[in-house]
């Protein structure tokens, strides 16, 4: 086995290493999304945030334009201070509604973001002003008993 | 049995343990500044990078083979069972989510890693004890050549630089056998099995952590693999128990470094 | 050259192997230190060598001190002499050049057509020029001995280690080994000192002889002054007697009651 040899062969394992190495990272993973481009951020209050977490997307008519960026709680109004990033390309109206929804049943929790109706665009460093929390499952069979056990005492009545 | 005679006993077998049990933690502290002796002297694998170059092929080139292979049955039998539980639950479009997150996190450092150990630690704790029991180091050593720099530090270099590439390569074949069994055999969408893929395999989060797993990987089991081979007892039988205690230390230690490091990167870590 | 002085050495500190050894060996002579397996020789290259350090005493070679060398000094010491290891110690991944080119490649910044040269001329020295681009695997023993003897000249070094460089060679690979140690020592003007047991053909080609046993030296003088001897271990030694000093049996009980009790 000469020198040559073994450098081609070296030469050829480090290649198609590095090759499925740069497979994994844009077929695989999620590079092509990552470095969307230039992004501008807005903040958002929420009552509760429920499962949300850092680097959720953020969609609109279910197309991720942003993900989320830091998540933080607000020890004045004791509400949960979220700062999303939304890619340039996509300009949305000062009153639109940012939603924390789920995907399908149990999924994973993202921002939905409907469009108002307001002439002037959201800036850089603006705050959407009206929010809507995640709904939370014990709050939820919570309102449910409560309700059943008001029919009831409605029938006894 | 006496009572002072089961008490000779009991206190010999605990003398015994307790000089296994020390006796390990000194090879241990021994391994360690061998590890660290390597590295500082290697300035002449890395000068002369012809010699780590050899050991690249010698350590990776030679395992591709066996990598290619299992990486792409591997892939192929993810595939086939995961089908078989995800379609119950009508999630037989997240097949690809599944094959890629298990190939990238945990199976593809792992199961490299081990294949690796069993086939190029082996190779190489055999040749530096052979080489140490027909007094080749010991003539390097006459001949005022320093041979951890000539001998062990390339071996640790190639080792250390063969692991990740074949990891990746590893993935990438599991991957592409997954596709091959889920899309072309059972029929799941291609469209979906890459989509969801791409929308759950994080680069960052997932594909790096994997790659930095087999790193840790490479340098465990490279380094076992020379230090048993320079410690050997320079006899035949000498070697062949290094090479053996080479293969189950260095498995060990992948399963044991691959739970530190998962539960370090997949759980407490980082959030999301 | 070398000069040792009330060396001991133990390779565990219960069972030392060298008891209070002292010779010194003279520029240019070949010297050859004889005795029984076992009996510390192979130990006391060693420790000239400097791969040991002596537990009490002190060995000089070259005119330092081994104890006292630092690790570059000790490189320095090493790159002075050569040591010929008993079955060749070949690297077994290179061929004959690249064998007897790595001292030279590893210690000099010598060009390629220099160093190709000079591997032909210790090569052609010990016979084997043609042999240059064989494998170690692809030489008879007595073969791969002098292209580990080609190797350990390939610096001129001023002091050259023989560890029994006769042992396993057919009648006629021994001849031109003791000839090429003669040959090489004075051509080189260098200092030999052979590890043996074989005697006779030992006697041969020594200037001067030690005589070791039990870790001490027990004997040393002239081939003829050694031939001569009168002391029983020599004397036994030299002619081979199956009986003297060092007794034919190891130690065992009575050897009629060891057969009484096994026929009954």
């Amino acid at each position: 086995m000469n020198r040559a040899t073994i450098d081609l062969w070296v030469g050829i394992f480090v290649v198609i290493g590095i090759g499925a190495l740069l497979f994994l990272a844009l077929k695989v993973g999620n590079l092509a999304t990552f470095s969307g481009g230039e992004t501008y951020n807005v903040q958002g209050r929420f009552v509760n945030i429920g499962g949300l977490k850092v680097r959720a997307p953020i969609k609109s008519a279910g197309v991720v334009v942003g993900r989320v960026a830091d998540i933080r709680f607000d020890n004045e109004t004791y509400e949960a201070l979220v700062s999303m990033n939304l890619d340039q390309h996509y300009q949305f109206p000062r009153d639109s509604t940012a939603k924390i929804l789920t995907s399908g049943i149990l999924g994973e929790q993202y921002i939905g973001l409907e469009a108002g109706g307001d002439g002037v665009m959201l800036k850089n460093g603006d705050r959407v002003r009206l929010t809507q929390s995640a709904v939370v499952l014990e709050n939820l069979i919570s309102q449910f008993l409560f309700n059943k056990a008001a029919e009831g005492k409605d029938e006894k009545k | 049995m006496s009572l002072a005679q089961i008490r000779e006993h009991a206190r010999g077998r605990l003398e015994r343990l307790g000089n296994a049990v020390t006796s390990h933690v000194w090879r241990l502290g021994f391994a360690s500044r061998f590890l660290f002796y390597t590295m500082l002297h290697s300035g002449t694998a890395l000068r002369r990078f012809r010699l780590t170059v050899a050991e690249i092929y010698f350590a990776g080139v030679l395992s591709l083979i066996i990598i290619m292979v299992s990486g792409l049955f591997v892939g192929m039998v993810l595939a086939l069972q995961g089908y078989d539980t995800l379609q119950r639950f009508g999630a037989s479009e997240s097949l690809g989510v599944l094959v890629a997150l298990s190939l990238v996190r945990e199976l593809g450092p792992v199961v490299a890693g081990l294949l690796f150990a069993s086939r190029a630690g082996s190779a190489i704790t055999a040749e530096i004890g052979l080489m140490k029991a027909t007094e080749q180091i010991s003539a390097m050593e006459m001949m005022a050549v320093d041979p951890i720099a000539r001998v062990v530090a390339p071996r640790f270099w190639g080792g250390v630089i063969s692991m990740p590439l074949l990891a990746a390569l590893f993935s990438a074949l599991g991957i592409f056998g997954g596709y091959l069994v889920g899309v072309q055999l059972i029929g799941v969408d291609a469209g979906a099995f890459w989509s969801q893929m791409q929308a759950a395999v994080d680069l960052r989060n997932d594909i790096l952590n994997g790659v930095i797993k087999s790193v840790v990987f490479g340098v465990a089991v490279t380094w076992i693999a020379v230090f048993e081979g320079y410690d050997a007892v320079p006899t035949a039988e000498g070697v062949s128990r290094a090479t053996t205690r080479t293969v189950v230390t260095s498995s060990l230690a992948i399963l044991a470094l691959d739970f530190v490091l998962t539960a370090l990167m997949f759980t407490g870590g980082k959030s999301a | 050259m070398v000069q040792i002085q009330n060396v001991a050495f133990g390779y565990d500190a219960a069972r030392p192997v060298l008891r209070d050894v002292s010779l010194s060996i003279a520029r240019g002579s070949v010297v050859g230190i004889m005795g029984q397996s076992g009996c510390g020789k192979t130990t006391l290259l060693r420790i000239i060598a400097a791969q040991y350090l002596p537990g009490s005493g002190t060995a000089r070679v070259l005119g330092e001190a081994t104890s006292e060398l630092d690790r570059d000094a000790l490189y320095r010491m090493r790159r002075r002499m050569g040591m010929l290891f008993q079955f060749g110690a070949l690297f077994t991944d290179m061929s004959v050049y690249e064998n007897v080119a790595f001292p030279l490649r590893e210690h000099t910044a010598l060009p390629e057509d220099l160093i190709h040269d000079l591997v032909m001329l210790k090569l052609e020295a010990v016979g084997l020029r043609g042999a240059a681009q064989l494998m170690p695997a692809e030489l008879s023993g007595g073969m791969a001995r002098r292209v580990a003897l080609a190797r350990s000249i390939a610096l001129d070094p001023r002091l050259i280690l023989y560890d029994e460089p006769f042992t396993g060679l057919d009648p006629i690979s021994f001849g031109v080994i003791v000839r090429l140690i003669r040959e090489l020592n004075d051509s080189l003007g260098a200092t030999s000192i052979i590890v043996t047991h074989d005697v006779q053909e030992a006697l041969g080609v020594v200037d001067y002889v030690y005589f070791m046993a039990a870790g001490r030296v027990i004997a040393e003088g002239t081939p003829d002054e050694i031939r001569a001897s009168r002391e029983p271990f020599v004397r036994q030694f030299v002619n081979g007697e199956l009986d003297g000093p060092v007794p034919f049996h190891y130690p065992a009980p009575d050897y009629a009651a060891e057969l009484e009790l096994a026929g009954g």
